[in-house]
């Protein structure tokens, strides 16, 4: 090793520079002015649209992105108004929010935890946001809106099923429109009892990660109470493609229902070498082989093509509701980009639009007076019928949709049918099931 | 001073003046300006330069001295993070209790992976390293779920133990800090139009990142770090010298990890979460990409390799379309939309390109990285000066990769 010569002068002269380098931090404390992070003191508001660009879900970002764009073109008083005018709330003016033009930044948070709160900091610290909204994936979801409670910013969630957002990680600044698990559980068993009966053996393909947990145990615990049995839960990473050696093993377990826990590329790739096995033609135990889908997206049900025909699912909305909301969202989207959106731009459009308006009714862009007009707020005109923001989670409960694919689709879009319409009191859960602290808001600064 | 010679030492003094000074430079063009676009003085970002600068260093010892290139360095760091946080939840927010353990677990995993990917060298090495970080990453995110939070990651919660620490106060949630003064806080200062943000947590961060490079640097000088580059240039003569080159290659790459574990323990100081991610293959490409951009083997290069990628991550990323148009708004119309959809594929979700092309152009142009080209443009005006009496410029010779 090196010579090292240790002299009082050396030792010294090393302690002073250290000891300096040490009072450097204490010098800056915090300090600051505003009543709370980001407070918006000229003419225009910034938000921050953190979305996908690339990576599994780049095609759900890019939809997102632009359902954001359509909600900042309305809020700021161009294009048709879409949502606003059948919004039940009429405290949006089109003339921004608080009479401030909207502005954004937007950010790519590649479907990772650690890009996706890079890409929010930056929106906080360098651009100035006030909130921060978007995301297809609940890891994500889950990441930034820690981050957003520390900072002192409000998130408003885009697309993320997984029961964690609202439940165990809950957070007092984090708002969620999207449906659960739970919810897609409660509302498929009922409907695939009907169709399928009630002396069902289940067999779980299920996603190994957290969303692929909680909507297993959604689907299991409901399906169970109606008298289903389940054979057996299969993990299957993430990264797999060829599910090929987990289907062949479906058939010879016994069971005659086959749930598939999977989202995105995952599902497109089970579904597609399940009903290449022959799956669905088989007859098991008497009666014919089925395959569900608990959560159910256009975007993916155009990936799995023909193979979707006749398929059960739960989703959060459809662009062919009939609902004046819809059809408003649907036709300023279509004459903006030329074809329906998507459930997730559905989602973030609704998310923005509700932010906006819970800012103009509290009157202020503080976090916390915002969360105090979102928490219990009653909506109705946004496509799923009359919605509430639930105070004790911040999760959103409303209809949701059961959808099957169609045997003869029309258009590239138009894939889904809707079976039925579940009732927001039969997907109700209580808000202390799923553990975790609300915690109380934080303005920041 | 410090037992180091001029030369170094003066290297060790700028890299103290510029990490110190970096509010400033970093933030060259005032608020609200259109180039303020490009500005990267704000704390998340500085803090990720230091912190990858200090994971590059660590690589480099490894890689730049002993030629060695490990597939899974992101492992150790992920290891690191996830001790890390594991102290805050646990014992206290303080956040030296968590670096230190993250710089312990992750030598300790060093070790193990190490002595069991040691056994090969070349590209053996470099699989089975990519191998157990995978591995580390499956792990993460499904099999252990309870230990790792799975794919949602960890983060400090309201009830979690925390024995050292009081009681919270009613409302509050857990910030990271050192001995009460929190890593988020930051002084702003306003001078015209120009706004510099001076972050606690940067300036601690930076002062790590200055020691591990001032270790960098006595480990590169001392004899150890000759052996190192023996093991580089011909193992096999060492062998058949008689020397066993194994311990000092273990050494390397347990010094290595906990350079990352260190990394990562700061990461989780400055921003406290973790997620698997961190340990995905595509990470522990990221820091051998940043070692080779900046100029594998040299002392400084690692850090600017890592300022370079980084700065490009988050500030390219963030350029959208709306943006390009209002730069180029004082072009007639149809040019204007011509010049977009010609940068438009190099900017926000196409950062990637732009980084792969500049990582081409550096290896095939510039083979010891950006510092080669910063020396030949400072030897290029050398000559200019002194034209051509003396031939000195090239004093500093780059050792190129491999």
């Amino acid at each position: 090793m090196s010579k090292t010569d240790v002299s009082r002068r050396g030792v010294l002269k090393t302690s002073a520079v250290a000891g300096a380098g040490l009072a450097v931090p204490t010098i800056f404390t915090a300090q600051s002015a505003a009543a709370f992070t980001n407070e918006p003191t000229g003419s225009s508001v910034t938000l921050g649209f953190n979305v996908p660009q690339t990576g599994p879900y780049a095609d759900e970002g890019a939809d997102e992105l632009r359902a954001y764009e359509l909600a900042v073109e309305h809020l700021n008083g161009g294009g048709d108004g879409g949502m606003m005018n059948t919004f039940s709330s009429k405290a949006l003016q089109g003339n921004g929010i608080l009479g401030k033009k909207v502005e954004y930044v937007t950010g790519d948070t590649q479907t990772k935890s650690d890009a996706a709160r890079a890409s929010a900091k930056s929106m906080i610290e360098k651009d100035g946001a006030v909130m921060i909204t978007g995301g297809s994936s609940s890891g994500v979801a889950v990441a930034v809106q820690a981050l957003c409670q520390e900072a002192g910013v409000i998130f408003m969630a885009g697309l993320t099923h997984s029961n964690d957002t609202t439940g165990k990680d809950k957070k007092a600044n984090g708002f969620r429109h999207f449906f659960n698990s739970y919810m897609s559980g409660a509302a498929l068993a009922p409907i695939l009892a009907a169709n399928y009966g009630n002396d069902r053996k289940a067999y779980h393909l299920t996603a190994d990660y957290n969303w692929g947990y909680t909507t297993e145990e959604a689907v299991r615990n409901s399906t169970e109470a109606l008298g289903w049995d389940t054979v057996a839960a299969v993990k299957t990473p993430l990264t797999q493609t060829d599910f090929s050696s987990y289907i062949a093993p479906v058939l010879q377990s016994g069971a005659d229902v086959l749930v598939l826990n999977h989202y995105g590329g995952n599902m497109v790739n089970s579904l597609t070498n399940a009903v290449q096995f022959g799956l669905r033609d088989k007859e098991v135990n008497g009666k014919n082989f089925e395959i569900v889908v608990p959560l159910y997206s256009r975007l993916m049900a155009r990936g799995a093509g023909a193979n979707v025909k006749g398929i059960f699912g739960s989703t959060n909305w459809h662009w062919s509701l009939p609902d004046a909301g819809t059809q408003a969202f649907v036709k300023s989207f279509g004459t903006k980009y030329g074809f329906p959106p998507s459930q997730a731009a559905h989602t973030c459009y609704v998310q923005a639009l509700l932010y906006a308006d819970a800012v103009e009714r509290a009157g202020s862009f503080n976090p916390c007076a915002v969360g105090e007009a979102l928490e219990g707020f009653q909506f109705d005109g946004m496509g799923n019928g009359p919605t509430l923001y639930r105070a004790a989670d911040h999760q959103c409960f409303k209809d949701v949709l059961v959808v099957k694919g169609k045997e003869n689709p029309t258009s590239e879009f138009d894939l889904l049918e809707i079976v039925e319409i579940t009732p927001v009191s039969q997907v109700t859960y209580d808000a202390s099931i799923f553990g975790g602290e609300l915690g109380a808001c934080n303005p920041g600064a | 001073m410090f037992g180091l010679n001029a030369k170094d030492t003066r290297l060790l003094i700028i890299v103290a003046i510029l990490t110190m000074l970096a509010p400033f430079i970093l933030n060259p063009f005032p608020e609200g300006s259109a180039m303020a676009q490009f500005n990267a003085g704000y704390p998340d970002l500085m803090q990720r330069f230091v912190i990858f600068g200090i994971f590059a260093i660590g690589f480099n010892i490894l890689f730049g001295l002993t030629g060695y290139l490990s597939f899974g360095h992101a492992a150790f760091l992920g290891v690191g993070s996830y001790a890390a946080i594991w102290m805050m939840k646990l014992l206290t927010m303080n956040v030296i209790p968590a670096i230190v353990m993250g710089v312990i677990v992750a030598g300790l995993f060093a070790l193990v992976v190490g002595y069991i990917s040691l056994r090969r060298s070349g590209i053996y090495f470099s699989i089975l390293t990519l191998a157990f970080a995978q591995m580390s990453f499956a792990l993460a995110y499904s099999v252990l779920t309870p230990i790792t939070g799975g794919e949602t990651g960890l983060q400090p919660k309201v009830l979690d133990p925390r024995i050292l620490d009081g009681p919270l106060a009613e409302g509050a949630t857990p910030k990271a800090n050192l001995f009460g003064l929190t890593m988020s806080s930051s002084y702003e200062m306003q001078v015209g139009g120009w706004l510099f943000t001076f972050n606690v947590g940067y300036y601690i961060a930076a002062i790590v990142m200055l020691v591990a490079f001032y270790l960098a640097i006595r480990l590169f000088r001392s004899p150890f770090g000759m052996m190192l580059r023996a093991v580089k240039s011909n193992q096999q003569r060492m062998n058949y010298t008689g020397l066993n080159a194994k311990p000092y290659t273990l050494a390397a790459f347990v010094i290595s990890g906990m350079y990352a574990g260190l990394a990562g323990g700061l990461l989780v100081a400055m921003d406290t979460q973790v997620g698997p991610e961190r340990m995905f293959w595509t990470a522990s490409g990221e820091v051998v990409l940043m070692t080779i951009l900046g100029g594998a083997g040299t002392l400084i290069g690692p850090v600017l390799g890592a300022g370079a990628i980084k700065y490009m991550e988050n500030i390219l990323s963030k350029i959208n379309s709306d943006i390009l148009h209002t730069w180029f708004a004082f072009l007639p119309d149809g040019l204007e939309d011509l010049v977009v959809t010609l940068i438009y594929p190099f900017i926000g979700k196409g950062w990637h390109l732009t980084l792969g092309i500049i990582f081409m152009l550096v290896v095939i142009f510039l083979p010891g990285g950006l510092v080669e080209g910063g020396q030949r443009i400072a030897a290029w005006f050398r000559g200019r000066k002194a034209k051509g009496s003396d031939k000195d410029a090239s004093g500093t010779t780059t050792e190129p990769a491999e």
